[in-house]
């Protein structure tokens, strides 16, 4: 239409004088020339160190322009390679999908945008390398309105202050009333009752392993190792049964060092073919499950952290952050033949906490010893 | 089409622009806001570049993480498996497992969801890192910054809580086992560690209360917190304006670089595009994460090589590093773990939480900064920070002891007891190497400004000499050194105030980099 539009005062721009059209339009030396352009403050003086004459109107192939066809040419190729990418993906989705395609075509696509936007946005776009003043060091106050500020502050603070009875209360009870607004969270976690120190095992209770079947002596080959669980009808994956995972070990011939108190805790006799123990596969260090065996060195390792435990010296821990021995399960065998447990573990299996028993009755799991 | 059509074209443009402004303007008042906001300048630097590709993976992780929510069932409720992936055919799992082998493998376009959200989470991490190196090694978190390091960091706890408690959601075995140490490290807290781990897990582990704890936190609670802490941490570096290297023509008061109108608005959005679109490929064309090879978690079970993502090796690390200490009195004791799990990391993000503070003794350096240190004009810190990843790297190492043991046919005893000197030694060393390497490169920085460096020298009516001239783009038109330098920039500038090097008088133009030394001012006097 016509520039008219643009002839009218405009509020507030003082480039303007009234009678001279009005340009919206930048590049103007009134535009260019504006201190706020430079972030310099309405009326402030111009800074020494933004220079003057700056003119960020400006670009790549302004005076060239058969070099800005062809860089149009050039971002137009980025976003064809977009758009066909676009037609490949529905090509794709129709067809059934396909990662590998979908990845390169996903990839070329936003390549090819973005590669595009920067080529425009550096051969044909203005708006490169301009100084502009910061408006000072930091954005600091006046030190006029740092005073007001503290003084607004004080007409509620001062007053607050001279009543110190009901000050020191309200921090009482914000205390107490603030505690108690953490009850609802207490709720997401039963009470630690020390109960946690026991597993399923039982006295007379069978060991069946993954698939649920007893285990006899025999079905353990020399130098091997079972994991087995204690048989109570739960899946061995659950839950409650995530303490009582126990690897049985036929030690074969090896010399295993039987302590006094646990004469008959393993069965078969030891330097026999077959003398089978068993032990918590909960690591005492993080409580992952001890899933490795050496059985050449008869050590138990724990893939988590390499804690490495000697199976002949009742699993000490030789190797690795792990501090204690993994907690031997007694064994026996009943009237057919399958292997069972003499008791729980007498002493917590896994890693430690903070009020760990050392010693736990093996028939209620309530503790027996700290100390 | 002729010029002055082209100029009646574009008047019709702005006016219908100013109409939209005017009717913003009315009711907001926003015109200085809105002009600012275009005009505001970016410094043009490369590793400028880095933050914003994180802020990046972030926008792709929001994408990614909402449709696979839309498919996600946060359920420990164990099912068998009669799926379209045949080799789990009949194996028992949870509903969560389940769930995300549907995406894998059944949902069209799922897979390149489900591997691109881990990839950005793993390379969102990465650049976030190396963004707080810039940030350090460059002295940009100084006043006024302090407290935009403080929400950076921050930042980065919240995204490693996020990302850990994403890479748990799937309710693999790997996933599982760290989710075991996990538990196993906050029940080492002395006290009240027991109390806290049955909160969280809702009794012991594993219990099934966890998973759809994790997804309420994944999904809802860490990435509020992210989007209040980033919006902050952006608001912030807005007003505060960005931090720029030394160089022609910059002061403290000054900035240089490009308009956010158009070049920064375009070239932020070409820097998503090109962030989603390496992602993407990532997710496409290289494997992450196959929880399908893994299995589903079962208490019992875990496989060597058991490693958490990256940025989490550093802690498994620590606890593979450190010795089988645990100790006990009157019945109660502190687990081995709170150690190189809580009490290590604890002192090292102390630290990085303190080093402003830290910092600002050291160097007695009080004064607000705009302008970034070279890292050799600060030999301690940037060998304390050398000292630090050295540390840090170690530690990933250690994470993989296993499998370097396996890879490099040498026992994992020998590769940890190596790794537990190198821990001491690394630091150490890596500290004395970058304190020397600075003083040397601050020599040889010194030596060539003594160097004639080029330039127009004029004399000014003061009688007084300047430099003209730029090295500084050179292939756009407009440029500094195409206007004539203001005498007035010569010296007497209001910030020289002589405390460290934080100043930078107007004479510094004609000077480049090279010139600072630790605790004197870069622009000396060229000719003096």
């Amino acid at each position: 239409m016509t520039t008219t539009e643009g002839t009218h005062h405009l509020p507030g721009s003082d480039g303007a004088d009234g009678d001279l059209p009005a340009s919206l339009l930048p590049g103007s030396e009134e535009y260019l020339e504006d201190p706020r352009h430079y972030g310099i403050e309405h009326g402030a003086p111009w800074p020494d160190d933004v220079p003057h004459g700056q003119n960020d109107m400006h670009w790549r192939y302004e005076d060239d322009e058969r070099g800005a066809r062809r860089a149009e040419l050039r971002v137009a190729a980025c976003w064809s390679v977009t758009l066909l990418c676009g037609i490949g993906l529905a090509w794709v989705y129709v067809a059934g999908g396909q990662p590998q395609v979908e990845g390169g075509l996903f990839a070329l696509g936003f390549g090819g945008l973005g590669v595009g936007f920067v080529l425009w946005a550096r051969d044909l776009l203005p708006g490169h390398d301009v100084i502009a003043s910061r408006g000072g060091l930091t954005h600091v106050s006046e030190e006029s309105d740092r005073r007001l500020a503290v003084q607004s502050l004080g007409r509620g603070l001062e007053p607050m202050a001279r009543r110190p009875f009901l000050a020191k209360m309200l921090g009482g009870v914000l205390t107490v009333f603030g505690i108690s607004l953490l009850f609802p969270l207490a709720s997401l976690g039963p009470a630690v009752d020390g109960q946690f120190a026991v597993t399923a095992w039982r006295r007379g209770i069978r060991a069946v392993s993954e698939d649920g079947s007893p285990v006899r002596p025999g079905d353990i080959e020399a130098n091997g190792v079972l994991t087995v669980f204690p048989d109570t009808g739960e899946d061995p994956g659950s839950p409650a049964m995530a303490q009582s995972s126990v690897v049985l070990i036929n030690l074969a011939s090896a010399p295993f060092e039987v302590r006094p108190d646990r004469k008959d805790w393993h069965i078969g006799a030891v330097g026999s073919q077959s003398c089978i123990v068993g032990f918590s596969k909960i690591c005492t260090h993080a409580g992952c499950p001890v899933s490795l065996y050496n059985w050449s060195a008869h050590e138990l390792i724990c893939p988590c952290h390499q804690s490495t435990f000697r199976v002949l010296e009742d699993c000490k821990p030789i190797f690795g952050p792990a501090p204690r021995n993994l907690a031997q399960l007694p064994l026996a065998v009943d009237a057919e033949g399958y292997i069972i447990a003499r008791s729980d573990f007498n002493e917590p299996v896994g890693p430690g906490y903070w009020n760990r028993p050392i010693r736990v009755n093996p028939n209620t799991g309530a503790a027996v010893r700290y100390s | 089409m002729s010029t002055t059509e082209q100029r009646l074209a574009a008047e019709k443009r702005q006016s219908l622009a100013k109409a939209g402004t005017d009717y913003i303007d009315d009711r907001f008042g926003s015109s200085p806001f809105l002009r600012s906001a275009m005009d505001k300048i970016f410094p043009d630097h490369w590793s400028f570049m880095v933050g914003e590709i994180a802020m990046y993976c972030f926008v792709v992780l929001i994408v990614t993480g909402v449709y696979l929510a839309l498919f996600y069932v946060p359920s420990s409720q164990v099912i068998v498996y009669h799926g379209s992936y045949a080799p789990l055919d009949g194996q028992r799992m949870s509903e969560a497992y389940a769930s995300v082998i549907n995406i894998s493998f059944h949902v069209r376009f799922g897979l390149i969801m489900r591997q691109t959200h881990p990839w950005a989470a793993v390379v969102f991490m990465a650049a976030i890192a190396f963004h707080m190196c810039r940030v350090f090694f460059t002295g940009a978190f100084r006043k006024p910054r302090e407290v935009n390091w403080t929400i950076g960091l921050t930042l980065l706890t919240a995204v490693m809580l996020e990302g850990f408690s994403g890479y748990s959601l799937p309710d693999d075995l790997l996933s599982g086992t760290g989710l075991r140490v996990v538990y196993s490290i906050i029940e080492s807290i002395p006290l009240i560690g027991t109390k806290l781990a049955f909160e969280l897990w809702g009794g012991p582990f594993p219990g099934t209360s966890l998973i759809p704890r994790l997804f309420v936190l994944h999904e809802f609670l860490f990435p509020a917190l992210l989007v209040g802490l980033l919006s902050a941490h952006l608001a912030i570096l807005w007003r505060q304006k960005h931090t720029d290297f030394p160089g022609p023509g910059k002061t403290e008061t000054n900035i240089r670089g490009s308009r956010f109108f158009p070049q920064y608005m375009l070239k932020g959005g070409a820097m998503l595009f090109l962030t989603a679109g390496v992602l993407l490929g990532l997710g496409g064309l290289v494997q992450i994460n196959p929880i399908w090879l893994y299995g589903p978690y079962q208490p019992y079970n875990d496989s060597a090589a058991s490693q958490p993502d990256w940025y989490v090796g550093w802690l498994d690390g620590s606890l593979r590093l450190f010795p089988h200490w645990e100790f006990r009195s009157f019945g109660y004791e502190i687990a081995n773990p709170f150690f190189p799990g809580i009490l290590i990391p604890g002192i090292l993000f102390g630290v990085m939480y303190a080093w402003p503070i830290i910092d600002a003794k050291i160097y007695k350096d009080h004064v607000a900064h705009n302008l970034l240190d070279r890292p050799r004009d600060k030999p301690f810190r940037t060998a304390v920070g050398c000292a630090a990843l050295t540390f840090f790297s170690v530690l990933t190492l250690a994470s993989g002891s296993d499998v370097l043991g396996n890879d490099w046919h040498i026992s994992y005893e020998l590769i940890i007891e190596i790794l537990q000197i190198l821990v001491f030694v690394g630091p150490v060393v890596a500290f004395l190497i970058a304190y020397r390497a600075c003083i040397q490169l601050q020599r040889t920085g010194n030596m060539i400004i003594k160097k004639p460096i080029g330039g127009i020298i004029v004399r000014g009516s003061d009688g007084a000499y300047h430099t003209l001239g730029d090295d500084h783009g050179g292939d756009h038109p407009t440029h500094a050194g195409d206007v004539p330098v203001d005498h007035r920039a010569g010296n007497g500038h209001r910030n020289s105030d002589g405390h460290g090097n934080g100043v930078a008088g107007g004479d510094v133009a004609a000077v480049p980099s090279g010139a600072a030394g630790e605790g004197t001012p870069p622009g000396g006097d060229p000719e003096g």
